[in-house]
């Protein structure tokens, strides 16, 4: 594909107001067509900010570019292709085709959204992944929990005792302005446990997400992975949650 | 399948008749509990040993690797069973098979803290089962008659039964089961722990579709797992010893008898 090509492609998302999310997958080729097709209600596989192998050796490059090639493109996929039969059912006014399609819209809609909120949760450890959390987060973590050592002993260990797969949430109330740990099944996204919580870190524990490397060694898994924990990510959205 | 096995017997269980006779008068009861103190107190527990699988652990290759069966049987099947003797260590269920646990502990919808660990022993159990090396492939005789009866044929069945392994959400079971009530054969999708069993139906076949069970060997195309499974791994031989034992509790109709 010629660099003119590239650049036009580029352009025209910027232009349509996708986005850089969208105009950095439409550089990779994922999800432009849609994209320019349906405007803005198509999903789109985002850009990992850090190179696959950058996580090691908290979580391996092929499990990275598994999880994000194969896992979160199928959740992708299949959200769009569920949105698009959704949109034909309504139109023809069949609902029991609108009421059966929520479960394939909330597994692949929430999988979508759990994951792009998982690739910012991470960060390399050279670009200061794992630093503990200062200022306004840190201080709300010390009120609700103690420490921060006794935050991370509670997240792993509700995210070792979940039974199957899901997710272990920090998670704020918009109300209550408080941190608390919350747990989702399969691919919930944190909302379904409160419309007021708001995700500040998720641990996927889905095993796909560490199977490859850590076998069925859950907990050294969610030991390992605060190295690469990304707080600054964290305290920002708190910071803005709680402005 | 794994058994309950007491591990010691009580020698201080005290007979409900005794029981009332020990407040009868002070000097008795001392008596007996200066008796009851020198003893050995030991409890009665129930214990589930872990069964091997009913072949080597690399008899299934190339469709399940060594490694996958190294891991799922000797770490996640095991860890399962030591949680679940660890628990029933402190617990007072004793006596029960290994069904009559599960649907003990079941509950009724509102699972004991032990049914998890439970089920997935026997789950497990019956997936090792329900594979042999050189499976696949048709069933035969009863077996396929009853498939083609409920399902219409058996490319029907295999259809079908590879369609639900790829739309269940998240981790879980694919089984075969012969429905008690309906008194057919049914294709059934549960989640996490879930075992057909605690509906009473008779389970048949099954297949693990966690993660764990198929990630190593081919990460994550679910579709080629589960194709090799029915044509590669599936043990029709289980499959029929299993549906003569179901036919002593299900009356599947009529035999046909000639007529001379």
């Amino acid at each position: 594909m010629s660099l003119r090509t590239l650049f036009t492609k580029k352009a025209l998302t910027r232009a349509s107001g996708l986005g850089p999310l969208a105009a950095a997958a439409g550089d990779r080729g994922l999800g432009l067509g849609l994209g320019q097709a349906r405007g803005l209600t198509a999903a789109s596989l985002p850009d990992l900010p850090y190179d696959y192998g950058a996580l090691e050796p908290a979580i391996s490059g092929e499990i990275m570019r598994l999880h994000h090639q194969r896992h979160h493109q199928a959740y992708v996929t299949n959200y769009n292709n569920a949105l698009e039969q959704l949109e034909a059912a309504v139109a023809k006014g069949d609902a029991p085709a609108v009421v059966r399609l929520q479960g394939a819209i909330k597994f692949n809609g929430g999988g979508h959204i759990n994951h792009s909120i998982f690739w910012n949760n991470l960060k390399p450890v050279k670009a200061s992944g794992g630093e503990p959390p200062h200022s306004a987060l840190g201080w709300a973590i010390d009120t609700d929990f103690g420490s921060l050592e006794a935050l991370v002993q509670k997240m792993n260990a509700e995210g070792a005792a979940l039974q199957g797969s899901g997710w272990v949430w920090l998670a704020l109330d918009k109300g209550s302005k408080k941190l608390s740990v919350e747990t989702t099944a399969n691919q919930d996204p944190l909302v379904t446990k409160g419309l007021h919580m708001v995700p500040l870190l998720g641990i996927d524990v889905w095993e796909h997400a560490y199977y490859l490397q850590y076998k069925n060694v859950r907990p050294d898994y969610l030991k390992n992975i605060w190295d690469v924990i990304n707080w600054k990510y964290a305290s920002e959205v708190y910071e803005k949650e709680t402005a | 399948m794994a058994m309950a096995l007491p591990l010691a017997y009580a020698s201080s269980v005290v007979h409900p008749f005794e029981a009332g006779r020990l407040s009868f008068s002070t000097k008795a009861t001392k008596h007996k509990k200066q008796i009851y103190q020198f003893r050995n107190v030991t409890k009665v527990l129930a214990y589930y040993g872990l069964t091997n699988p009913p072949y080597k652990l690399d008899a299934l290759e190339p469709y399940m690797s060594r490694r996958t069966l190294e891991l799922h049987w000797g770490n996640i099947h095991r860890g399962y069973s030591d949680s679940l003797n660890k628990q029933l260590a402190n617990s007072p269920l004793y006596g029960c098979t290994m069904e009559e646990l599960i649907k003990t502990t079941f509950n009724n919808g509102n699972p004991l803290p032990e049914y998890n660990n439970a089920a997935e022993v026997w789950n497990h159990d019956f997936f090792w089962e329900s594979m042999q090396p050189n499976g696949g492939r048709l069933p035969w005789g009863g077996v396929l008659d009853q498939i083609e009866k409920d399902f219409g044929s058996f490319s029907n069945f295999r259809d079908e039964f590879v369609h639900s392994a790829m739309m269940l959400f998240g981790s879980g079971w694919v089984w075969l089961v012969l429905k008690t009530n309906e008194r057919r054969l049914s294709i059934v999708r549960t989640s996490n722990a879930l075992c057909p069993l605690v509906w009473g139906d008779i389970p048949i076949i099954s297949l693990d579709m966690w993660e764990h069970a198929y990630y190593l060997d081919y990460k994550d195309d679910v579709s080629k797992y589960v194709n090799n499974f029915m044509d590669h791994l599936i043990s029709w031989h289980s499959a029929t010893a299993r549906m003569v034992r179901a036919e002593a509790f299900v009356n599947l109709g009529e035999p046909k008898i000639p007529v001379a």
